[in-house]
């Protein structure tokens, strides 16, 4: 994995400036394209390429990382003037594993199900690079305020990759989509109707469920998104 | 008055706060939600106990099922002799009842260091772990009008504990069904163990008990196999061992049970 952050923000350091300013919902909204967490920083893809096999798995996951990055960075942004530089990194690493904790714990009293499936990744959100990242080069340096708007941003960059690689995944891997709470609705049942009834048009296929293909869809969509926006094409 | 951010008493208060503040928010966090992830664990294994006997069931219905099923609640020591026997209603708080006894955690705290120290050695094996202070618990069920004995165990894989659930017939030797199940093993590889076209190869076979060394075989890729063992899973060859291991080292414990169990019936 990735440890670079490549853009490090300036700090925004104008006093009373209103919250949705055209500065502030850049941060919200810059993330999602141009600065996305993943297919641009390729940051957090290890989480990415393991959770993405059931799109209920991918909602919990995403809900968590948000829950963990909206906290962690309004945390750091508060105590940024009062952390001792030399320990930063560590402030840093004990916020971010006690919020995961947090929802390690809360999943396995509420969710127990999916919080076996999701096993070692809710742990592993201690090390992904997003979190860490967005702490070190933004909330050290900026207000609550646009810390949090920073935080739901970027959580939002990382959730609709993992939303849209699961979705494909699932499909095509197992034939249904399981929504939260709902459980799966199947897609390619062969008894669905007459015209499938003779086996159905499409075999689920295995290899979207093996993490290698996790890989190829997160590759497609960093070639769709490219090729649509021009900008984020690195010359050489 | 100006602190000095970087003075090293300011960094060491500061750790030292920080960590204070960070242990209180996380132990409220545990304590409050211990109570509902035990109840949790608790249905989790009733499921796995239904899941060996072949009873489906949800985390909703597995309280009623169990209490349907499991007639009898029994704990025997490491020579077969029996312990506790229990039925009816499960106290959560009773640590005698044999459904309260936690095998994993038995597992890690002694019977792990056991194996790992004199695995080589199969006399000093025996010895230490007849000295150790440990019950294992069997579930009597009777399904259809038979009755059949769960088995729980637990071992090591690759990368975590692996643990199971094996149902013996009445004749203590024929294999009804197993579960297994794991924390960490790689997916795909280790953790097929607890994919049923796994489980499945048990039922039916039975245990060796001529030979109490290895009275059940999970077997490395492709060797053929007899009624006494089943083929292990394919790039999961540790994890396969750990089965192996685990089902020889606990088997013997309750079939010397079953064993006592059938000589005092004859006697009668």
């Amino acid at each position: 994995m990735s440890t670079e952050v490549k853009e490090v923000e300036k700090a925004v350091e104008k006093k009373s400036e209103p919250l949705f300013s055209k500065k502030n919902r850049k941060l919200l909204s810059d993330p999602l394209n141009d600065s996305n967490p993943i297919t641009v920083q390729v940051l957090g893809i290890c989480s990415a390429l393991a959770i993405t096999v059931q799109l209920q798995q991918a909602v919990i996951m995403s809900l968590s990382v948000l829950f963990v990055m909206i906290g962690g960075n309004v945390i750091v942004s508060l105590l940024r003037n009062a952390i001792p530089d030399r320990i930063r990194i560590i402030v840093q690493l004990v916020v971010i594993a006690a919020l995961v904790i947090i929802v390690n714990e809360v999943l396995k009293a509420f969710l127990p199900d999916i919080s076996e499936k999701l096993s070692v990744f809710v742990g592993l959100i201690i090390t992904n690079c997003i979190i860490m990242g967005r702490l070190e080069a933004f909330a050290l340096g900026n207000k609550p305020g646009p810390s949090f708007l920073d935080a739901i941003g970027n959580a939002m960059g990382y959730a609709w990759i993992l939303l849209a690689v699961s979705i494909v995944r699932e499909i095509f891997g197992s034939g249904a989509i399981s929504f939260p709470g709902m459980g799966q609705v199947k897609f390619f049942d062969p008894d669905w109707s007459g015209w499938m009834a003779n086996g159905g048009f499409y075999e689920n296929n295995n290899l979207m469920i093996l993490p290698p293909m996790a890989l190829v869809v997160v590759g497609v969509i960093i070639w769709i998104q490219r090729a649509r926006n021009t900008k984020l094409i690195e010359e050489n | 008055m100006a602190v000095n951010k970087n003075s090293n008493g300011y960094t060491f208060f500061f750790a030292i706060a920080m960590v204070v503040v960070v242990g209180a928010i996380l132990a409220i966090t545990s304590v409050s939600l211990k109570e509902r992830q035990q109840q949790n664990d608790a249905d989790k294994k009733r499921m796995d106990i239904l899941g060996a006997i072949k009873v489906e069931s949800t985390r909703q219905n597995a309280a009623d099922l169990f209490s349907q099923f499991v007639v009898e609640r029994i704990s025997v020591d490491y020579s077969g002799n029996l312990v506790e026997q229990a039925s009816g209603k499960i106290d959560p708080n009773d640590k005698q009842d044999p459904f309260n006894i936690d095998v994993k955690k038995d597992y890690r705290s002694s019977i792990k260091g056991i194996v790992k120290t004199s695995g080589k050695n199969p006399e000093e094996l025996e010895n230490r772990l007849a000295n150790a202070d440990v019950n294992y618990p069997v579930f009597k069920c009777v399904k259809n009008d038979t009755t059949l004995y769960v088995c729980p165990m637990v071992g090591t894989g690759l990368w975590g504990p692996i643990w199971g659930y094996v149902a013996l017939e009445e004749d203590f030797q024929t294999i009804y069904g197993a579960k297994f199940d794991h924390k960490t093993e790689t997916p795909g590889l280790g953790a097929e163990i607890k994919e049923d076209f796994f489980t499945v190869k048990f039922e039916g076979k039975e245990l060796n008990l001529e030979d109490p060394k290895t009275m059940f075989s999970v077997l490395k890729g492709g060797a053929v196999t007899n009624e006494h063992s089943v083929d292990g899973i394919t790039g999961g060859t540790i994890t396969s061992k750990g089965v192996d291991e685990m089902l020889n080292r606990t088997l013997p414990v309750y079939v010397k049970y079953f064993t006592n169990a059938n000589d005092q019936r004859a006697e009668r």
